[in-house]
C-alpha cells in the first residue's frame, strides 16, 4: 500500500499546475459544450412545438441517409429525445477535447522535457498521468453536470437529463482513458494525438456505417462504438442504465492499461525501442522543401489513407440509404422534392463532403501552423541562418497546407465516387459528380489556411490559438448555425457557407473564385508580415 | 565601413517591450580574428547574434556584417557564415547525420572528408535520432555542421555548453585550426579559460552595452594587479598612495590591489622598507569579468538572505 501511495505522490500539486495552465482553455470547452444541449433543445421546441410535428420531422429525417450518417437513429420523439438525437454526433467534441487535454499534459510534457524537471521533485511515477486523468475526468463530469442541470432547468425530465449528462461525461472518460493508454505507447505527442483522434474517428465511421445500413444489414456495427451506446441508452425514453456498464468497463480497461504501461516504461520512451536511422541524408533532403516533406510526409500519408477509407465507406453506404428512402411509400413526396433518388444522393454527398472539408481544414491548419511550431521551438534558427529566405522557408510548409487538402479531398472524392458508382453501376456518371462535390470544398479550406498564415505573419503569438478557434467557429456555424437559428449574416461568416451545393447550384464558379482570392490575399498578408517582423 | 572588420556595430539598440536587450552596443570584430564575447546571462549576447543573423531587426544604431546589412542582405550573407545556436533544438525524427547534411547542403555543400573527420573527433554517432541525443550531443551536431562548412565567418553562441572537458579540448583544437586557416570567429562564451586560450580580442557586455573591449593585454592593463610583499620593516604611508586598493598590512606583510597606473609608484614606495619577497599577480580574466559583473548588481538584486527567509 505504501508503494502504491508513493507512485501517486504529488498528484494534487500537479492537478493544481494543470488547472493553472489550462485556466482559460478548460472552462472554455467545458462551458461551450455544456451549454449547447439546452440551446439545441430550445431551438427544437421553437421549430417543432407539438409531438405530432416532431414525429413527422423524425420520420422524414431518419429515413434520409444524410441525417442517419450525421446523427444516427432516433428512439422516440419527445423534445428530449429529439434533442439527444440531434446531438448524437456532437458528443464527438467531448471526446476530442478530453483526449487532447490528456495528451497535452502527458506525452507532450514528457517530450518537451518538462516532466523530467517535475519528476526530480517529490512526484510519483504515476502522478502526472493520474493528475491529467483526474482533471479531464473532473472536467467531463462538470460538463455533464452543467448540461444536465440546464436541461432540467429548461423543463426536460430529470431522469433523461441526468442520463444525458452522465452519457456525455462517460463518453469523455472513454477517450481520455484511450488517450492516456496511447500516450504511453508512442514517443512523440504528435503521433499520440494522431492515433487517439484516429480511434475516435473510426468509432464515428463505424457508427455511421451501422446506422445508414438497413436494420437487417450491418446495424450491429454501431454497437461496437461509444457513439452507438449513447443512442441505445434511449435518452428521454426508457433509459437503459445498464449500458453505462459498457462505458465503465471500457474506461476501466484503458485506465488500467495506461497505468500499467506507465509503471513499466522508462521516462521519454515509448513501447517500441528507437531504431537507429540513416547516418547520412538522402539526396533530396537538401533544402526547406525537402525538410518539410521529411517532417510532414508521415502525417500526410496517414491522413490520405484515412480520407481514402472514409470516402470509400461513406460512398459505399450511400446507395443502401437511398434505397431505404426510395422504397418507403410514405416518403414519396419528400423524395420528389429532393429531386428523385439522384437528388437524395447529391444532398447526402454535399453534406458528407462539407464534413470532410472541415476535417481537411484541421489537417491544413495543422500543416500551416508547423511554421509557428518550428519558430517557437527554435528549430527555424539554423534554417534561417543559412542562405534561405523567409519566404522560401514559409513556402515549404504552406505547400503542404495548400496542396495537402487538395490531395485529401481528391482521394476522398475518388474513393467515394468509385464506391458509390460501383453500387449503382454508373461509375462514369457518379464519379465526376462526387469528386466535384469534394473538390469545391478546397477554396473554403484555403481561406482557413489563409487566416492561419496571416496570423502567423502579423500576430504570431495568436496564430495557434486563434487559428484553431476559427476552425472551431466554422464547425459551430456549419453544424449548429441553422439549428441555433443564427442570422444569415452570421452564417455567411464561415467560408463553407459559400461552397456551392453541386450539382444544381446555378452560380458555382463565382463564390469559389472569391474564396480563392480571399485566401490568396490572406496568405500574401501573412508573408509580408513575416518578412517585416522579428523571428523568435 | 572599413573592410578589415567582419562585424561592426555602433550604438545598437533593440528593445522588447519594456526591456532594452541591446542598449547602445558597440562591437568590432576584425577579419581573421577570434573574438570573445563575454557577458552574464541576459546581457544581450544572443540578441546581438540574432540581429547579426537578420532574425530580428535593430531599432536603431549601425550594424554591418561582412560588408552588408544583416537584415536586408540576410540570404546573401548567410552563404558566407555558419552559426551554432546556444540552445540547439533539432527535429526529433531526424538523425544527427541527416541534420548535418541538410544544413551543410543548404549552405552550399559540405566537405565529406571533413564531416567524417569531425564526427570521429567529436565521437558523435550520426545514425541516432535527434530525440535520443543528450544536450551535449545536440551541440555536437550543430558544431560539426558549422565546422564542416567552408564559411568565412563562424558565429558561435556558447558552443561548449553541455560538452564534457574532453570535447571542449577537441573544440578548442578546431577553433585553433579555423584561426590558422584565416576564418573569423565570434565566440560568445562563459568559459573564461576558453576565451583566454582562444581569443585574440574580446568584448565584455553588460545590460546590452559593451563595457570593455580590446586584447586581453589591453584589458589587463585597465585593471588591478594584486601584490603580496614581505618587508624588512613595517611600512607607512601606503594608504595615501594613488591607485592602491584593498590594502591589508599585517606587521611586515602587505597585501593590496593596485591600478596599472599606480604600480610604479607603489613599488618605488615599498623599496625603502626593504623588500624580502614580492608576488605580483596579473589580473585573471575572471577578475576582469567579476569586476564588471558585480558592479551595479548590489542594488539590482535583492540580498540573498531575503530569499532564504521566506
Amino acid at each position: 500500500m505504501k508503494a502504491f501511495a508513493r507512485a501517486f505522490a504529488g498528484t494534487w500539486a500537479l492537478v493544481r499546475l494543470i488547472l493553472r495552465r489550462d485556466r482559460i482553455v478548460l472552462p472554455l470547452w467545458v462551458l461551450s459544450l455544456a451549454l449547447l444541449p439546452v440551446a439545441i433543445a430550445n431551438t427544437m421546441k421553437d421549430l417543432y412545438p407539438t409531438g405530432a410535428e416532431r414525429q413527422s420531422y423524425i420520420d422524414i429525417v431518419t429515413s434520409s441517409p444524410t441525417f442517419l450518417a450525421l446523427y444516427g437513429h432516433a428512439f422516440g420523439h419527445s423534445l428530449g429525445a429529439i434533442t439527444a438525437w440531434r446531438l448524437g454526433g456532437t458528443v464527438l467534441f467531448v471526446g476530442l477535447a478530453s483526449l487532447l487535454t490528456i495528451i497535452r499534459h502527458t506525452r507532450a510534457e514528457e517530450e518537451a522535457g518538462r516532466r523530467e524537471l517535475l519528476g526530480a521533485t517529490v512526484v510519483g511515477r504515476q502522478a502526472s498521468l493520474f493528475a491529467a486523468l483526474l482533471v479531464t475526468f473532473g472536467a467531463d463530469v462538470a460538463l455533464g453536470a452543467i448540461a444536465a442541470a440546464t436541461l432540467v432547468a429548461y423543463g426536460l425530465p430529470v431522469a433523461g437529463s441526468v442520463a444525458f449528462g452522465l452519457a456525455w461525461a462517460v463518453f469523455g472518460w472513454v477517450f481520455a482513458a484511450v488517450a492516456a493508454a496511447v500516450a504511453q505507447a508512442t514517443e512523440g505527442a504528435r503521433a499520440a494525438r494522431g492515433i487517439s483522434i484516429a480511434i475516435l474517428g473510426l468509432c464515428l465511421v463505424l457508427r455511421m456505417v451501422g446506422d445508414v445500413g438497413r436494420k437487417e444489414g450491418p446495424f450491429w456495427i454501431s454497437w461496437l462504438t461509444p457513439f452507438g451506446w449513447i443512442q441505445r441508452i434511449h435518452l428521454y425514453g426508457d433509459q437503459r442504465w445498464w449500458i453505462f456498464v459498457l462505458f465503465a468497463g471500457v474506461v476501466a480497461v484503458f485506465f488500467a492499461s495506461a497505468l500499467a504501461l506507465s509503471a513499466r516504461r522508462d521516462l521519454g520512451s515509448g513501447l517500441l525501442p528507437t531504431r537507429p536511422g540513416r547516418a547520412a541524408a538522402v539526396g533530396w533532403l537538401r533544402g526547406p522543401l525537402g525538410l518539410a516533406w521529411r517532417l510532414q510526409r508521415g502525417s500526410l500519408l496517414a491522413w490520405t489513407f484515412g480520407f481514402a477509407a472514409l470516402g470509400a465507406i461513406l460512398g459505399g453506404i450511400a446507395e443502401g440509404g437511398v434505397e431505404v428512402i426510395r422504397d418507403n411509400p410514405k416518403l414519396e413526396v419528400v423524395v420528389q422534392r429532393l429531386g428523385g433518388s439522384s437528388g437524395i444522393a447529391d444532398t447526402y454527398f454535399a453534406a458528407i463532403m462539407g464534413l470532410l472539408g472541415l476535417i481537411a481544414s484541421g489537417y491544413a491548419i495543422g500543416a500551416a501552423l508547423r511554421l509557428r511550431g518550428e519558430e517557437t521551438s527554435g528549430r527555424v534558427e539554423p534554417l534561417l541562418a543559412s542562405p534561405v529566405s523567409r519566404w522560401r522557408w514559409a513556402a515549404s510548409h504552406l505547400a503542404f497546407a495548400l496542396l495537402g487538402p487538395a490531395v485529401l479531398l481528391g482521394v476522398a472524392g475518388i474513393a467515394a465516387g468509385l464506391a458509390y458508382g460501383l453500387s449503382t453501376g454508373a461509375v462514369g456518371d457518379d464519379l465526376p459528380r462526387v469528386l466535384a462535390q469534394a473538390m469545391v470544398q478546397l477554396p473554403a479550406v484555403w481561406v482557413l489556411v489563409g487566416v492561419s498564415t496571416a496570423l502567423f505573419g502579423l500576430l504570431p503569438r495568436l496564430a495557434a490559438s486563434v487559428g484553431w478557434a476559427v476552425l472551431a467557429a466554422c464547425v459551430l456555424l456549419e453544424e449548429f448555425g441553422r439549428p441555433l437559428q443564427l442570422s444569415k449574416r452570421v452564417l455567411d461568416l464561415s467560408p463553407f457557407a459559400h461552397v456551392p451545393k453541386l450539382p444544381g447550384d446555378d452560380v458555382f464558379a463565382a463564390p469559389l473564385v472569391w474564396l480563392a482570392l480571399i485566401s490568396a490575399v490572406l496568405v500574401a498578408a501573412g508573408l509580408l508580415g513575416l518578412r517585416r517582423r522579428d523571428v523568435l | 565601413m572599413d573592410d578589415e572588420n567582419a562585424i561592426s556595430a555602433s550604438g545598437l539598440v533593440k528593445t522588447f517591450g519594456e526591456t532594452r536587450a541591446l542598449d547602445g552596443l558597440d562591437l568590432s570584430v576584425r577579419s581573421g580574428e577570434v573574438h570573445g564575447f563575454l557577458g552574464p546571462n541576459g546581457a544581450g549576447k544572443s540578441t546581438l547574434l540574432r540581429v547579426l543573423l537578420g532574425l530580428i531587426r535593430k531599432d536603431s544604431g549601425e550594424v554591418r556584417l561582412l560588408g552588408g546589412d544583416p537584415w536586408r542582405d540576410a540570404v546573401a550573407l548567410h552563404r558566407r557564415l555558419a552559426y551554432v545556436p546556444g540552445d540547439v533544438t533539432l527535429w526529433p525524427s531526424l538523425t544527427g547525420g541527416e541534420v548535418i547534411d541538410l544544413l551543410g547542403r543548404m549552405r552550399g555543400g559540405l566537405d565529406k572528408g571533413r564531416r567524417a573527420e569531425l564526427l570521429e573527433r567529436f565521437e558523435l554517432d550520426p545514425s541516432k535520432k535527434a530525440r535520443a541525443y543528450s544536450k551535449g550531443n545536440r551541440q555536437k551536431v550543430a558544431l560539426v555542421a558549422a565546422l564542416a562548412s567552408d564559411a568565412e565567418l563562424l558565429l558561435l553562441d556558447e558552443p561548449t555548453s553541455g560538452l564534457d572537458p574532453l570535447m571542449e579540448a577537441v573544440f578548442r583544437g578546431c577553433v585553433e585550426e579555423e584561426r590558422s586557416s584565416g576564418r573569423t570567429v565570434l565566440l560568445s562564451s562563459h568559459i573564461l579559460s576558453e576565451v583566454e586560450a582562444l581569443c585574440d580580442r574580446l568584448t565584455i557586455i553588460r545590460d546590452g552595452r559593451a563595457v570593455e573591449s580590446g586584447t586581453l593585454a589591453d584589458l589587463r592593463h585597465l585593471t588591478r594587479t594584486s601584490i603580496a610583499a614581505e618587508l624588512n620593516r613595517e611600512p607607512v604611508g601606503l594608504a595615501e598612495l594613488p591607485g592602491v586598493h584593498d590594502l591589508r598590512v599585517e606587521g611586515r606583510r602587505v597585501r593590496c590591489q593596485v591600478d596599472a597606473a599606480g604600480l610604479d609608484g607603489l613599488l618605488a614606495h615599498l623599496t625603502p622598507f626593504g623588500v624580502r619577497s614580492l608576488i605580483s599577480q596579473p589580473p585573471t580574466l575572471e577578475d576582469l569579468f567579476l569586476r564588471h559583473y558585480e558592479t551595479g548588481q548590489q542594488d539590482a538584486r535583492p540580498p540573498r538572505q531575503a530569499g532564504l527567509a521566506r
